[in-house]
């Protein structure tokens, strides 16, 4: 600990002396040595770009070059058994995961947002509280909303392993975000807008609905994507919720895996390497098409 | 005839007051020009006209407001705004086309036939000065235009609603001269249909265009009259120091 001190004052000393050498030095070699810092930094930055570059190149390569050998049909067999590897099942119940998850999250998100930000006081104690609440919300490993929505939505309510349980919990948890995306969405929206609405007569109703709104979707769209790709990844609090029974839903009732929950049974059985790998493809697909769509999505809202 | 009456307005931002004890009254169709030093209280003025100011938080006023003899504390907020249009400093024109920027008043008081709207916003554009230079790109956005286009679709977008009163505070203060003159004949040419409150930092544009003249110092009405009074022959030695420019 103190040779770590004496380490950092040392430093700091050496850059003062630097420092002030520097002002004895004459012109033309301060400047080169000016031009060989920014060089130097410069490459600095693009190593280490490079390095987040490659790392996320290498993991991409991996899951590609150890999984797309193994993509057969017999991953994609629509008719299942239990303990079955075909992965169409768990797509489809993902699938219908984000859309239940997003049927309610956002719109209560999106209004909650509005709300807290359009028609409370600023800096109310009603908003602190939401505030508050939504950030701790947002702080909470997922495994403990798991167990939550255990106790609450599948013993208490009922509603047993299912699709359901596993969406409910999952909009509880993607709250916060939908909340905080929106809420930074219309922030960034300028007051000149609404002082040009309500100087025209407009109520506020309209002028939420008419001018901050469609000028905050694409940070609202920003917060839906986001909220996707975590439904998407997540397992932790699905295992306890929709459960891993491996089949098509045919009600909200039904226990169903989503895709990342199927890759981590896969990978639990141990003989089914291979098949982890290719489903991991088809998942790193998803995420990257999702994030396309919602991309063009967003650019498309802005353009007008 | 008498649009607005003032009588011992006091408007607090806090415990802060930016405006003390003021009271006159403005002439229907007539250019009535508020002049004074920055943070004497102009833009507070034009805001407690159109209750503008019930949006600040901080913001308390005492004393009566008419417009028509008729407090605006008791029309509908919506209402009075309807009749009293703003014109703001800096152009802002909703992120639309051309179109819906000037329909969006008439669509919010429930106009809907597209006949009418086409009419509306074609009159208004024309009262602004502007049909002859977007009559082509109605659908394009109005973020295209340049500042002085974005000011006069403002004042089109305030016209379309047939407002009684325009409230403009600096409309020129971020227009090129050329843009400035069109603004100023416009103000003048409409004066014969609306009441117009100007807020204004230009000396010359004050003298221009307006009927009469409001001086305004920390917060208080200096002097009130007539525009050819108040600039040929002030009463407030004060006036007169501000209008041949020796401090502001
Ligand atoms: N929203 C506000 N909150 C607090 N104080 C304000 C607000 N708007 C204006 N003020 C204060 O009121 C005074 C008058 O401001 P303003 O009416 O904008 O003056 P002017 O338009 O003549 O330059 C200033 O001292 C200003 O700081
Ligand atoms: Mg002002």
């Amino acid at each position: 600990m103190l040779r770590l001190l004496l380490l950092l004052a040392g430093g700091c000393v050496l850059f003062f002396v630097v420092k002030q050498l520097y002002t004895y030095l004459p012109e033309p070699v301060l400047r080169r040595l000016v031009r060989f810092w920014d060089k130097f930094f410069l490459s600095l930055t693009w190593l280490f770009a490079a390095v987040t570059v490659l790392a996320l190149g290498f993991i991409i390569f991996h899951i590609l070059s150890s999984g797309i050998p193994h993509l057969s049909p017999r991953l994609f067999a629509v008719n299942v058994t239990l303990g079955d590897v075909s992965m169409f099942p768990a797509i489809v119940s993902t699938v219908l995961m984000v859309v239940i998850v997003l049927a309610i999250s956002v719109p209560l998100g999106m209004f909650t947002a509005v709300f807290l930000v359009e028609y409370m006081r600023t800096g109310s104690w009603f908003v602190t509280l939401i505030r508050s609440a939504a950030e701790i919300l947002a702080g909470i490993p997922s495994i403990v909303y798991g167990l939550f929505g255990m106790m609450f939505f599948r013993v208490f309510l009922g509603l047993g392993f299912s699709i359901l349980s596993g969406s409910l919990t999952m909009s509880i948890m993607m709250l916060p975000l939908i909340i905080r995306t929106t809420e930074e969405a219309l922030k960034s929206v300028p007051d000149t807008y609404r002082e040009g609405s309500f100087a025209l007569g407009a109520g506020k109703l309209r002028t939420v609905f008419r001018i901050i709104l469609p000028n905050a979707m694409p940070g609202i769209f920003a917060g839906v994507i986001l909220a996707i790709g975590r439904v998407v990844g997540e397992s932790a609090a699905l295992i306890f919720t929709a459960g891993t029974i491996l089949q098509i839903p045919s009600s909200l009732f039904d226990s169903a895996r989503t895709l990342t929950v199927h890759m981590w049974r896969l990978s639990s059985y141990g003989q089914y390497v291979n098949e982890t790998y290719a489903t991991a493809v088809v998942l790193l697909l998803v995420v990257l098409s999702l994030n396309a769509v919602s991309g063009i999505i967003a650019k498309r809202f802005t353009k007008t | 005839m008498i649009k607005f009456d003032m009588e011992n307005i006091d408007v607090f931002y806090g415990s802060e007051q930016a405006l003390k004890n003021v009271s006159f009254s403005v002439e229907a169709h007539e250019i009535t020009a508020l002049i004074g030093p920055s943070g004497c209280g102009k833009s507070t003025l034009l805001k407690s006209l159109n209750r503008m100011n019930d949006l600040v938080e901080s913001c308390r006023i005492t004393g009566k407001i008419t417009l028509d003899g008729e407090s605006i504390y008791n029309l509908d907020v919506n209402h009075l705004r309807k009749r009293v249009g703003m014109v703001f400093q800096k152009p802002n024109p909703f992120p639309m086309s051309i179109f819906d920027n000037v329909a969006f008043g008439p669509r919010t008081h429930g106009i809907k036939s597209k006949r009418r709207l086409n009419d509306i916003v074609e009159k208004a554009l024309r009262d602004a000065a502007l049909w002859g230079e977007v009559s082509d790109r109605l659908g394009k956005s109005a973020l295209g235009l340049s500042g002085g286009q974005q000011q006069r679709l403002c004042i089109a977008r305030a016209l379309a609603v047939e407002p009684e009163v325009l409230l403009m505070d600096e409309p020129t203060s971020a227009l090129d001269p050329i843009s400035t003159g069109k603004v100023e004949e416009l103000a003048m040419e409409l004066s014969k249909d609306y009441t117009i409150i100007i807020v204004t930092h230009n000396m010359q544009q004050a003298a221009r265009i307006s009927n009469k003249t409001t001086f305004f110092l920390l917060g208080e009405v200096i002097e009130h009259g007539t525009t050819e009074q108040v600039f040929s022959n002030p009463r407030n030695e004060k006036t007169e120091a501000y209008i041949t420019g020796r401090f502001g």
